[in-house]
């Protein structure tokens, strides 16, 4: 059967976070941009509605199931008020959602209850590294194994939180393979750098991590000493950027139909004009395409269907080209106001660029 | 709950008509762009018996209704279940598509014209036009809109249609161009085409009416078979009207004309939402049928498309081949919606649109761009590429432009009347 209405519990889930969106990240969002962070308390009332928790099992601290599709449902919603706090909140998925695909139950047992059961805590995870043809499938951060265990170096970008994580997972090849290492931080050879500054996200805080001949116990390699698939890190990792990504189209979207409503131009109100309306009729039909390509990939994971992966990575690809698209053409709308940052539209636009290149860096 | 699963019923009818496109169709594919107004009457008849026997495809009502109380304890379980006779409809036209979408414009069962008795008739009506489907002999039916001087702007119509009260009769005038199987509908088969005119020239909308025009009426006559770009198994005729006479329980929808409103005109819109997505579907079988012989004859070539790599590291071909299974798909998703809106009776006009103007764009794209990337292989008549470049075109023209389908997204969007936004 096809249908497309979300349950009633997810419908609930969704009113939750849009009022947080709206109420919370929409009005703090320019000052967290521009001040390079949000207040905690802001973050811990987002971690407060429960995304993550509900996610995890009771046997291991939380109260419900891993749904893909209720995550993609979430992570829409959060970004649609601010795609960077979304990544704050969820955060900590970044270390706890691989140990739930994952990981050994030993590590279930160990790493998850304190998680779900606690505030909000700087869990995080190491995967992008600095290069342009950076790929999940081929890391050149390395693993190799000695005396029992492993030996991890390279070096990782982009990692939330690092400067305060006790515990984080750090991806890296091991005999050509992907796997997750849990890592921590305070082991000898893990270097936190500066914090690096990038075009947008900027309210997030992000590290350099380099890992000079780390050593990690085989019991703490993900999955434990036979290691573990990749493929769920990886469809959730693509599905979280399509996720966000439609989440901050629809906000750029329907802050330039707003906007092209009241503008008025040679005495119409210039979403009268064909130029305007064509492109906010493109933009929207774009979004809702998209969209359906999210959530069927989101279904097919939680059903174990054939052809789910491949779905998940065509619903990023095209997420990343629809959220240029329409952030791109938000701030063609708003014409020179579009390029202030009193509007923000242009925050969106550089947000927008991100999900092609910040894969790794949000999971659900 | 959201949900993606194919329901039973579309998987196996999706099996049969995967065989038929692929024995009845594509062999002949070729053969009937070449003939052009010849009729692939195998296919038609095959199509008609089948349908016949299976009830599938077809918008006919159930020939008699069973008083109350005699329902089988199968029917009713049949009822709780969620309706799906569009999703049905729109996988068939999908698949039959696939196969080719010329030869499918030749599916015989009403086709437009009976979609709009069905959305727009009385129970009387359905009953006296839709039945014939169920005959022995195929049966066709069209829609006759488009006149020489305008297209979309159907509210510029200028046949006319007069009540004669001595005989109780509408007169009709006028000459219709670009009706799709209207030869077929009047001259090959005991089918109707409903016509759309005015009642009142100076009421603009709100004089506009469609009448059922059926086969044989005096003063109907097909003028012209265009010769076109693709589709070229279907005809597409032009008929003239002069002073043709029929019935006047023939008009769809109320004969008097209502100052200040266009509900008749509306009503006709209306159609659209229906027929939107199925449209869109046919485009989507097209450009899937492209798709999946460029991949096959990369294959050949031991080109193995790889997923899962960041765009820098694909090769052209790769990154185009994964953007046209994006496009794809999206756009497909966005018919699904669409139709299951219809069957669940939500309105849909947005939807409708936005999966029109998708396909309309996609598949175009996907057409020319699969053209491109195979070169002399494409361009050459060897393969059915070229002519699915051809017959794609099409798409993004009939049942709404996309420039028309992005005017009615942007009203349905931004709140606006067809006064606000022109």
């Amino acid at each position: 059967m096809y249908s497309f209405e979300p349950s009633e519990e997810q419908k609930m889930l969704i009113d939750a976070i849009n009022r947080f969106a709206v109420n919370d990240l929409r009005r703090k969002a320019h000052d967290a941009d521009e001040e390079a962070g949000y207040p905690k308390e802001v973050i811990e009332k987002g971690w407060e509605l429960g995304v993550l928790q509900a996610s995890i099992p009771e046997a291991y601290g939380g109260f419900g199931e891993h749904s893909v599709l209720t995550g993609v449902l979430a992570a829409e919603e959060m970004a649609y008020g601010d795609f960077a706090a979304t990544l704050a909140v969820l955060t900590p998925a970044l270390f706890a959602l691989p140990i739930l695909a994952c990981g050994s139950e030993e590590q279930k047992q160990t790493y998850l209850p304190p998680i779900a059961e606690g505030e909000w805590q700087p869990y995080t995870a190491a995967c992008i590294e600095p290069f342009f043809d950076f790929d999940l499938l081929e890391m050149r951060t390395t693993a190799e194994k000695k005396n029992g265990g492993y030996i991890l170096r390279g070096e990782k970008i982009y990692v939330p939180f690092a400067n305060e994580a006790e515990q984080l997972i750090v991806y890296a090849s091991l005999d050509g393979k992907t796997q997750g290492f849990i890592v921590d931080r305070n082991a000898s050879g893990v270097i936190i750098g500066e914090r690096q500054k990038t075009m947008g996200i900027n309210a997030l805080p992000i590290y350099k991590v380099t890992l000079e001949d780390v050593g990690v116990p085989a019991e703490r390699r993900l999955g434990g000493p036979e290691g573990h698939d990749p493929a769920p890190i990886f469809d959730s990792m693509h599905l979280a950027m399509a996720a966000m990504a439609i989440g901050v189209s629809r906000a750029a979207f329907e802050y330039s139909r707003d906007y092209a409503k009241e503008r008025e131009v040679f005495g119409v109100k210039v979403a009268q004009k064909q130029a305007i309306a064509f492109m906010l009729a493109e933009m929207a039909t774009e979004i809702e395409a998209i969209r359906l390509l999210t959530w069927e990939a989101a279904w097919m994971l939680d059903n174990n269907k054939e052809g789910a992966s491949k779905q998940a990575y065509l619903a990023h690809i095209g997420a990343m080209d629809m959220a240029m698209m329409v952030t791109d053409r938000a701030v063609q709308v708003l014409g020179g106001h579009g390029y202030i940052r009193e509007h923000p539209v242009e925050l969106w636009m550089r947000n927008g660029r991100g999900f092609a290149t910040l894969t790794g860096l949000g999971m659900i | 709950m959201i949900e993606f699963e194919m329901p039973k019923p579309i998987a196996q009818q999706s099996y049969v008509l995967q065989t038929v496109a692929e024995n009845m169709m594509r062999p002949v594919s070729r053969y009937f762009d070449e003939h052009e107004h010849e009729i692939p009457w195998d296919y038609i008849n095959f199509m008609h018996m089948a349908m016949r026997a299976t009830g599938a495809g077809s918008l006919a009502p159930p020939a008699e209704k069973k008083k109350e109380g005699e329902e089988t304890e199968e029917k009713k379980e049949t009822e709780k279940r969620p309706p799906i006779g569009y999703q049905m409809l729109a996988f068939m036209l999908e698949m039959l598509s696939w196969g080719d979408v010329g030869i499918y414009l030749c599916t015989p069962g009403g086709g437009l014209g009976a979609a709009a008795v069905e959305a727009a008739g009385t129970p009387e009506q359905k009953q006296k036009f839709l039945a014939r489907f169920r005959e022995e002999k195929p049966v066709f039916a069209a829609m006759a809109m488009t006149e020489p001087h305008c297209g979309s702007d159907t509210s510029a119509i200028r046949t006319t249609a007069v009540l004669d009260k001595n005989t109780n009769e509408w007169v009709l005038n006028g000459e219709k161009i670009f009706v799709t199987a209207g030869q077929k509908s009047l001259e090959e088969s005991n089918g109707f085409v409903v016509v759309w005119a005015t009642i009142d020239p100076s009421a603009g909308r709100a004089g506009m009416r469609s009448f059922v025009v059926e086969a044989g009426t005096p003063g109907v006559k097909v003028t012209k078979l265009e010769h076109k770009m693709g589709i070229r198994a279907s005809d597409t005729a032009s008929i003239v009207l002069q002073d043709a006479r029929v019935p006047f329980e023939n008009i769809l929808g109320s004969p008097e004309v209502q100052p200040d409103t266009s509900k008749g005109f509306k009503g006709a819109m209306a159609t659209f939402d229906a027929t939107r997505p199925l449209v869109a579907a046919t485009g989507v079988g097209v450009a899937r049928a492209t798709v999946e012989l460029v991949k096959e004859l990369l294959a050949k070539q031991g080109i193995e498309i790889r997923y899962g790599l960041p765009r820098s590291k694909l090769t052209n071909i790769e990154r185009e081949i994964i953007d046209m299974e994006v496009m794809l798909r999206s756009a497909w998703l966005l018919v699904i919606k669409a139709v299951w809106m219809a069957d669940n009776r939500k309105p849909n006009p947005l939807e409708a649109s936005m999966a029109k103007l998708r396909a309309g764009d996609v598949v175009t794209k996907i057409t020319q761009r699969a053209l491109e990337l195979m070169g002399p292989i494409g361009y050459s008549r060897d393969t059915l590429l070229e002519k699915w470049f051809r017959d794609a075109k099409i798409t993004d023209i009939y049942e709404g432009t996309g420039q028309i389908n992005r005017l009615v997204v942007a009203r349905n969007i931004l709140g606006y009347t067809g006064r606000e936004l022109r």
